[in-house]
């Protein structure tokens, strides 16, 4: 060992021993090839498959929930520290020292992503069969969908971070690809292109943290990378977390590449579910959690991804507060409640825990909303205007009962399921420091707010519907995964506490640490509960009780700025979109005029005193032979100086 | 010591499949290309059988060897014979024939030369192609490379669009001020060939075993490496290439962007590197330069380009960048990244175009990018085709490209840190412009003069699925490339007399120990 450069974080968790995989394991390869095979068939089969494709579909990322299931209880049989297992399918990447296989690793964390995809991700499937079912595409969705399970599984899967990278990637498609799902509207076309670059500025950071993770360590597999990183020196393992931070702020909608979720939302609305609330903006979260044994050896970076989440959990909030689009408005709660997430990533071992139990409840209890809000533009013929909705709670009963479940979620009522993970969070923030806890406090009660807000917009006040709008519950098919939902949002925060006891199962991966609080932990729980019951009561009292305007009133300068998204495109425009667009055009007129106009200039130079020369010549026939001369004459020069 | 002369054979049939045609009757154009069609699968089956008799684990420089005396008294010999990087070379361009045949099978109706004068022209190229990829002799070499212009000038010329004769033109200068410095250079080599041992020779091995003074290297270099540089074409030797572009059939730009461009980077690997090794050196910084900023450049001129063929050659000039850049960082990851990403771009440019090129047919034949809108709704099997191809250009993880690209990028950034991380921004403007230009004319209501428009047939989709599926088999299993390519560049690394740096951290291994 060198010499005590290795000083790991108290509680940080040290690398597993990878384990063969035998028995159920030997199937991990098949949780993703399920949904790839559904991809396939439903993509390429073309309209033959329209009929039966979205039930295929269906039985395949069922068919991974199954399986899923199945290794959660094999894993559970093995002892704590027999549970990461590796399995190595293929190699792929490999020249000089560089290696990079298509290999899977289960353990701890990524069973707990795999479940939330699987499971979530099914029930959303099943949705979409009644909230697609008038769309011509429908199969091609069901497809896409099948893909983004896929890309998903292979991102928590994958045993290195190149082929994290692949899935990465592959659910950067898939969002691409379903938030553009109704091309024919520029709009979406247009979100999910802005979607896919914003991405890609990510992509650079997670480019560069592997080949610097190459450059240093000569491997990018996560245990080697684990197991080495405490011989790096700290400039480097800072370097790696900002960049891995970049990665995460592209995926995860944090600031400052926050821009593109809000225009997500052209997307159907069970892809804003599935993929840009419970599952693929939260594998940012992913990222950081996994590489731990960086982020515990860097305050800096670690403290990078503490600010980065209270800035943007801050501007949710607020963005949140303000919209009318319910869509758009939950939108802004999702960036939210990652910035709870990633603020916990960046506490270190106090923290890993909590961000993934936040990030699990939040999956389900958000799901619900966004399933919830679909059902309710489903019946009020796909309006998404929150002041033409209200007093909806007598048409729509089951939408409204279990929408209530996830708002008691999300805000955080006990005994609803974000009660325990978001008090976890604001607890270990102020283990880590007074502000961090009070900031993360504070944005409660705004969450608070604009959950009361949304809630009383839609299901109470008076009717403000428009003309010929006859709302209406949605069929069965979309209201049991609601009520499945529902019930996940109520008791699952209790059930992975006490009974799945999720400290001590992550604890192998993450490490966990408690540190001592000024106050007992009741305390936090109290004020946090108060301040966000403030929320609550201001929200009903602005909108339940007051008539909410039709028009939107203009508001004061911090609601024009929340509605504008606090200015996040504009300032893109000024910085990047038109000074890239300048460039270009300049380039362009540059490389006419100058690049080619110089060699053109000289081409014709030449081309005027040799047709001076051969008035009768022309044709490039002879041009060719006269170089083939020319040619002959330096090989006769070179003749002669060989005799020489 | 060679039993059977594969490499002869295979370029012999694609030759043979020409004159056939030629003898042909002018009045029987589909007899014409059903038989370039099978000559060219006919190459395509003794491609096969030969690149499963390749022994990626053989120590000799060279397989498939073949010589005979050709001009002895200037030590000019006829010998060929490929190594991995080669191999996959000839393998592209093989692979690209069949679909570019059967891609434009229309592509000879327009034009001033006949219909079957197309075809012969395009079999004859495939044999200048594999001759120039598996040439072990310079001057051999130089004459496939000089005398591949002659079709090329032909296809572009006779079969182009309006402004054919002065792009093809453009073209031919261009070619041919390279050729004529490469020619110099080539004899100045000869003579330094011939100082040094008594008889000159052009055999590729006893020239990279020379010890030239690093002075008469540095000269003979540039003479090779413009001529690579403006096939390649390398910025600022580029601006033929959009014209040649905008002018060419699909079929005749993949064949000159996809595969011919290549004989410029392969010739930058094979030639410009192990023979002067020290001019390489010299001029590596220059060249590192010169790749980075047709990187740059390329993209963002590409992002506001109106005109789809125009679009996709600054886009090759981007990507030709990259190619160079990996060549010159001397790393391995580089070099071999470099190989994929030839051949990445082979496909992901035939992708392209002949997608373009289908959507362009039935539409007036107009390359105008706003002459089309919406073309998803008329099209979907089509529009699916020319995303898949976009994916590609952009480098999804996933696909072949990603593997080149990020190989690149890599060994970029183990030599240089700063330069390899301000590169790996270029694929944010990849993805900006190729998504633009597939917002601009796919998605969105449709235009009205497109309604109606048929989608992809039989045909085109067989033309089309090849590609396709070699672009994800090789995305997701790079080892059949990766095999023979690395051996390939080591030999090349070995010759440069250079190395890889080593990780600045020595791992702790946890898990299983390579």
């Amino acid at each position: 060992m060198t010499t005590g450069a290795a000083v790991l974080a108290e509680g940080a968790a040290s690398v597993q021993e990878v384990m063969p995989a035998t028995g159920v394991f030997s199937w991990i390869w098949l949780l993703i090839a399920l949904p790839a095979l559904g991809a396939a068939v439903l993509l390429l089969g073309g309209r033959r498959t329209n009929t039966w494709g979205p039930i295929f579909a269906i039985v395949m990322v069922a068919g991974s929930a199954v399986l899923g299931i199945a290794m959660l209880l094999g894993m559970m049989a093995l002892p704590a520290e027999e549970r990461s297992i590796g399995q190595n399918a293929a190699q792929w990447v490999f020249v000089g020292a560089f290696k990079a296989d298509l290999a899977f690793q289960l353990d701890q964390l990524s069973i707990a992503f795999v479940l939330l995809i699987t499971i979530v991700g099914t029930l959303i499937h099943v949705y979409s069969l009644g909230y697609m079912a008038h769309d011509r595409d429908r199969r091609k969705f069901f497809g896409y969908l099948n893909l983004f399970v896929a890309a998903m599984l292979t991102l928590v899967l994958a045993n290195n971070f190149l082929l994290l990278y692949v899935g990465w990637e592959g659910v950067g498609l898939a969002s691409y690809l379903l938030i553009g799902f109704w091309l024919h509207k520029p709009s979406a076309a247009a979100a999910a292109k802005k979607a896919f670059i914003i991405n890609r500025v990510g992509d650079v950071g997670l480019s560069l943290a592997i080949m610097v993770m190459f450059v240093t360590f000569g491997t990018v597999t996560f245990d080697q990378v684990f197991g080495a990183a405490g011989n790096a020196n700290e400039g480097t393992l800072t370097a790696i977390g900002l960049l891995l931070l970049l990665a995460a702020c592209g995926k995860s909608a944090q600031f400052p590449l926050q821009a593109w979720l809000l225009d997500a939302m052209e997307g159907p609305t069970p892809v804003s579910a599935l993929i840009h609330a419970a599952t693929m903006v939260t594998a940012g979260v992913y990222l950081i959690v996994r590489s731990n044994a960086i982020f515990d050896l860097t305050v800096w970076a670690a403290g990078a991804v503490i600010v980065i989440g209270l800035i943007t959990m801050t501007m949710g909030a607020i963005i949140g507060s303000a919209k009318d689009d319910i869509k758009k408005s939950l939108a802004g709660s999702t960036m939210s409640q990652i910035g709870y997430m990633i603020t916990a990533a960046g506490l270190g071992p106090i923290g890993y825990v909590f961000a993934i139990f936040h990030l699990l409840t939040h999956g389900v209890f958000k799901a619900g909303l966004f399933l919830g809000a679909g059902s309710v533009m489903h019946g009020m013929n796909d309006n998404v205007n929150m002041r033409r909705y209200g007093a909806l709670r007598g048409v729509m009963t089951a939408t409204f009962i279990t929408f209530m479940a996830g708002y008691l979620a999300i805000i955080g009522i006990p005994p609803f399921a974000g009660f325990w993970s978001k008090d976890s969070i604001i607890h270990a923030a102020f283990e880590k420091h007074v502000v961090i806890g009070i900031i993360a406090m504070l944005v409660a009660g705004l969450t608070g707010f604009y959950m009361t807000r949304m809630v009383a917009m839609t299901f109470f006040g008076k009717a403000r519907w428009e003309d010929g709008v006859h709302p209406h519950e949605s069929p069965k098919v979309m209201t049991i995964p609601l009520w499945i939902l529902a019930i996940g949002s109520t008791f699952m925060g209790v059930a992975l506490l006490y009974w799945g006891n999720i400290e001590s199962w992550l604890e192998p991966v993450t490490g966990f640490a408690e540190a001592p609080t000024p106050l007992p932990e009741l305390a936090y729980g109290l004020i946090t509960l108060a301040i966000v019951l403030v929320g609550v009561f201001i929200g009903w009292r602005t909108y339940a009780i007051r008539e909410v305007p039709i028009e939107a009133p203009r508001g004061s300068v911090l609601t024009r700025a929340a509605r504008a998204e606090l200015y996040g495109n504009e300032v893109n425009e000024v910085l990047v979109v038109r000074p890239s667009f300048a460039l270009s055009r300049s380039l362009t007129w540059f490389d006419t005029a100058w690049v080619d106009g110089t060699v053109m200039g000289l081409a014709n130079t030449v081309g005027r005193i040799s047709s001076g020369l051969r008035r009768t010549q022309t044709g490039f026939a002879r041009s060719y032979a006269l170089s083939m001369v020319g040619g002959a004459v330096l090989v006769a020069l070179a003749l002669v100086l060989v005799r020489i | 010591m060679n039993a059977f002369p594969w490499l002869t054979t295979l370029g012999v049939v694609p030759l043979i499949g020409s004159i056939v045609v030629v003898l042909l009757p002018r009045t029987r154009p589909t007899l014409a290309k059903q038989v370039a069609l099978a000559f060219s699968l006919v190459t395509l089956a003794l491609l096969i059988v030969m690149a499963l008799r390749f022994d990626g684990a053989s120590t000799a420089p060279f397989q498939f060897v073949e010589s005979q005396s050709w001009i002895p008294s200037f030590g000019i010999s006829y010998s060929l014979g490929v190594d991995g990087i080669g191999l996959v070379l000839v393998a592209l361009a093989v692979v690209l024939l069949p679909v570019v045949i059967l891609a434009g099978w229309h592509e000879g109706d327009q034009g001033t030369g006949s219909i079957k004068g197309y075809f012969a022209l395009v079999l004859v190229l495939e044999t200048l192609m594999i001759g120039v990829f598996s040439a072990t002799d310079v001057f051999l070499f130089y004459v496939f490379f000089e005398v591949m212009l002659i079709p090329t000038y032909f296809l572009i010329g006779r079969y182009g669009g309006p402004a054919r004769a002065k792009a093809a033109t453009k073209f031919l200068t261009y070619s041919l001020v390279g050729g004529l410095l490469m020619l110099a250079s080539l004899i100045g080599l000869y003579v330094v060939s011939a100082q040094g041992s008594g008889t000159g020779t052009f055999d590729f091995l006893s020239l990279v075993g020379l010890e030239i003074d690093p002075a008469t290297q540095k000269l003979l270099f540039l003479g090779f490496f413009i001529a690579f540089a403006i096939k390649a074409p390398l910025w600022p030797f580029h601006t033929w290439l959009p014209d040649a572009a905008q002018e060419s059939q699909p079929g005749t730009a993949v064949l000159l962007i996809g595969v011919l461009d290549k004989v410029g980077t392969f010739g930058m690997i094979r030639y410009c590197l192990p023979i002067f090794p020290a001019a390489s050196e010299f001029y590596a910084p220059v060249i590192i330069g010169m790749a980075f900023i047709g990187i740059f450049y390329g993209a963002y001129v590409a992002l506001t380009q109106s005109d789809m063929k125009r679009l996709f050659a600054f886009s090759s000039l981007s990507h030709f960048g990259f190619i160079a850049l990996g060549i010159f960082v001397f790393t391995s990851a580089g070099q071999s990244g470099s190989v994929v990403y030839m051949v990445a771009h082979g496909l992901s440019t035939a992708a392209l175009f002949l997608t373009a090129g289908f959507l362009m047919a039935r539409a007036g034949g107009s390359s105008k990018i706003d002459d089309y809108e919406g073309v998803n709704s008329v099209t979907p099997v089509l529009s699916g085709f020319f995303l898949f191809a976009a994916l590609s250009t952009l480098a999804l993880p996933g696909l072949v490209a990603f593997v080149g690209e990020f190989l690149v990028l890599l060994g970029t950034f183990q030599r240089y840190i700063w330069l390899g991380g301000v590169a790996t921004l270029g694929i944010v403007i990849i993805a900006a412009y190729v998504l633009r230009l597939y917002q601009r004319s796919m998605t969105g209501p449709v235009k009205p003069s497109l309604v109606g428009m048929k989608d992809l047939r039989g045909r085109e989709i067989a033309a089309l699925a090849p590609i396709v599926a070699l672009t994800l088999f090789l995305g997701l299993y790079p080892a059949p490339l990766l095999n023979v390519v690395n051996p390939a560049v080591q030999n090349v690394m070995t010759a440069v007399g250079m190395t890889d740096p080593a990780p600045s951290v020595v791992p702790v291994s946890e898990g299983s120990e390579q």
